[in-house]
């Protein structure tokens, strides 16, 4: 009896996780049809795409998209060279108290974002820094390039140091050794990172709450729309564009990283 | 003959850790090189100091003649067989091979050509289009030699390059390199702690112990006339035996080497004939080993002595008294040992 209940009660363990974290999805996509607007009833009263249409019209949300991608590209950019550099540093060379520093590169994705938030925040106002599009970018910045530093560390460790070294033998000099050796190893692990970070940037909300002035990012828009009482489906529509543009990275990041495991170390 | 290395009381600390230690050494244009020594000894640092991975902490280093001091590895007309080969993963074997070239600057139809007369070289002519995960060990070691000759170095590095081989490829690849280096008549380099790799195909060979050369010569001298109980030992498990022992047997009171092999058994109380220094001991052991067979005997004195006599000779059984005697000139002292 045991053996066999057993799997029956795992698989409908099982189902109802994947029910716990996808059924609030669903509705969302569910009620950026909806008729009613006021509030979320169930079933919806009938159903529509003008809510699509309306989105399209609003200026606002427009900004609200551009200054994202705007920040998350650029974030992720900082992100990628200052994340290569770190790996690089903490896996090649050794010096005493490495792996302390190797902790405080890690801390910001650790810590609270709220904490991250505040003390950002109160380090650009000793430095009387006025809050722009730039002070956002470089708080995404602190948590985006430790998750391509994270990436290309391990792909680092994974690649034989003896190969840069073959490479100098080889008359190269140390651009054409990054160019022709050190580059092509690290490409996925790059691109994985990169894509990481852009959709952690993408939809941030804390540290983005300390970080921006009047300006709105597209999850701060979002919030701040929920708050208000008529045309609740037009967050919906955003949530499905935001699933969209986040997922998608994901899910290749996923794959490429997975792919990365069997070539990284061929060279051995 | 011109010089084609030259350390003058080359030192590298790694810290309080003295890896080299004043190494002075010339190695001669042509020249098969090897350095042998345990792991740890400071051989494959000296590889490094050539290469210019590494640069001496103090003393000064001539490669033709040019002072290579703060010259970078790209710079050197020298190249590496890695231990652990370094191939480039993402690159097909003719690119890996012409790599050198293309840093250079060779165009893309000349090096390919040359990256193809290098594979032929090693036997791997129709192997190019194939990536590095896709070779046996034994041919990615062909490649990484192809890679470093097709830059036509002046001399030639080699790291253990056959320690990841196994036994039938490595004893191939010993005859190879060998007849390779013969006909390019360039300078090889090469790190071991092989003592019978080192033996077989060194024109020289230098014995490092403890960061420092204990003994240069050929792979005879080495053997024969070893000059101090590390390079007896570490070389061919040479006897190494006590002044007493020496002075007991006929020689003089100093540390001695006796070859195994150049010792002749007799039953105990015979007496050798004149010329012959002898000891009469006692069989400890007995390891058969094929067509030779190996004796531990002890004297009555404490001493041990390691004997090699062939099979055919008879059988023996530990606990047997035998009478131990070699030619006087069989008894080498060591010049090195107080």
């Amino acid at each position: 009896m045991r053996s066999e209940g057993s799997p029956l009660l795992l698989k409908i363990a099982a189902l109802a996780c994947v029910a716990f974290l996808h059924v609030p999805l669903l509705l969302i996509f569910l009620y950026a049809f909806t008729t009613e607007e006021k509030s979320f009833q169930f079933p919806p009263p009938g159903y529509t795409a003008k809510w699509f249409g309306i989105v399209w019209e609003r200026q606002d949300i427009w900004d609200a998209i551009g200054l994202s991608v705007k920040v998350a590209s650029i974030a992720t950019f900082l992100a990628l060279i200052l994340g290569t550099c770190a790996a690089a540093a903490i896996s090649r060379a050794k010096f005493f108290g490495r792996d302390h520093i190797s902790l405080l590169f890690i801390l910001p994705i650790a810590l609270p974002g709220i904490v991250t938030g505040i003390a950002l925040r109160s380090a650009f106002g000793i430095m009387d820094i006025p809050f722009s599009t730039w002070t956002i970018v470089l708080g995404h910045t602190t948590f985006c390039m430790v998750v391509v530093y994270n990436n290309v560390l391990a792909r680092f460790r994974r690649t034989s140091g003896s190969m840069i070294e073959a490479s100098m033998d080889l008359g190269a000099d140390g651009f054409q050794t990054f160019r022709y050796v050190v580059l092509p190893q690290i490409a996925s692990a790059l691109l994985a990172g990169g894509m990481l970070a852009f959709a952690l940037s993408f939809d941030e909300v804390i540290v983005t709450t300390f970080t921006a002035g009047q300006q709105s990012t597209l999850p701060i828009w979002m919030l701040n729309e929920l708050i208000r009482p008529r045309q609740r489906p037009i967050t919906n529509v955003v949530a499905i564009f935001v699933i969209a543009v986040t997922f998608v990275p994901i899910l290749a990041a996923y794959y490429l990283t997975r792919e990365g495991e069997h070539t990284g170390g061929t060279g051995k | 003959m011109t010089t084609a290395v030259s350390f003058q009381n080359i030192s590298r600390y790694f810290g309080p850790v003295r890896a080299v230690d004043e190494v002075t050494l010339d190695i001669a244009e042509g020249e098969f090189f090897a350095m042998l020594g345990p792991s740890g000894s400071g051989k494959t640092t000296c590889l490094r100091l050539i290469a210019g991975f590494e640069q001496p902490t103090s003393g000064h280093m001539e490669i033709f003649g040019v002072t290579s001091e703060g010259v970078p590895p790209y710079q050197r007309n020298v190249n590496t067989v890695f231990q652990d080969y370094a191939l480039f993963p993402h690159m097909t074997v003719l690119d890996n091979v012409a790599y050198g070239l293309m840093v250079k600057g060779v165009d893309k139809p000349t090096r390919h050509h040359k990256a193809q007369e290098a594979l032929t070289l090693v036997a791997l002519g129709s192997f190019g289009s194939r990536r590095p995960s896709q070779l046996s060990g034994g041919q990615r070691q062909r490649v990484a030699l192809a890679r470093a000759l097709v830059n036509e170095p002046k001399v030639l590095l080699l790291d253990e390059p056959l320690g990841a081989l196994d036994l039938k490829l490595r004893e191939q690849m010993q005859v190879e390199l060998k007849a390779l280096q013969r006909n390019l008549g360039i300078t090889f380099v090469f790190v071991t702690h092989d003592q019978g790799e080192a033996l077989s195909m060194a024109d020289r060979v230098a014995i490092f112990n403890d960061g420092k050369i204990v003994q240069v010569g050929s792979p005879e001298d080495i053997y024969e006339r070893p000059n101090t109980k590390f390079v007896a030992d570490f070389v061919g498990s040479s006897n190494v035996l006590s002044p007493a022992f020496s002075k007991s047997a006929g020689g003089p009171e100093k540390w001695a080497s006796l070859r195994p092999e150049k010792i002749n058994i007799l039953p105990a109380k015979v007496k050798p004939s004149p010329g012959q220094q002898s000891a009469s001991t006692k069989i400890v052991a007995v390891h058969y080993q094929g067509s030779v067979t190996r004796l531990n005997t002890r004297t009555v004195g404490g001493e041990t002595i390691n004997v090699t006599v062939p099979s055919s000779l008879g059988k023996f059984t530990e606990g047997d008294e035998v009478m131990l005697h070699w030619p006087q000139e069989a008894l080498h002292i060591m010049a090195g040992e107080a």
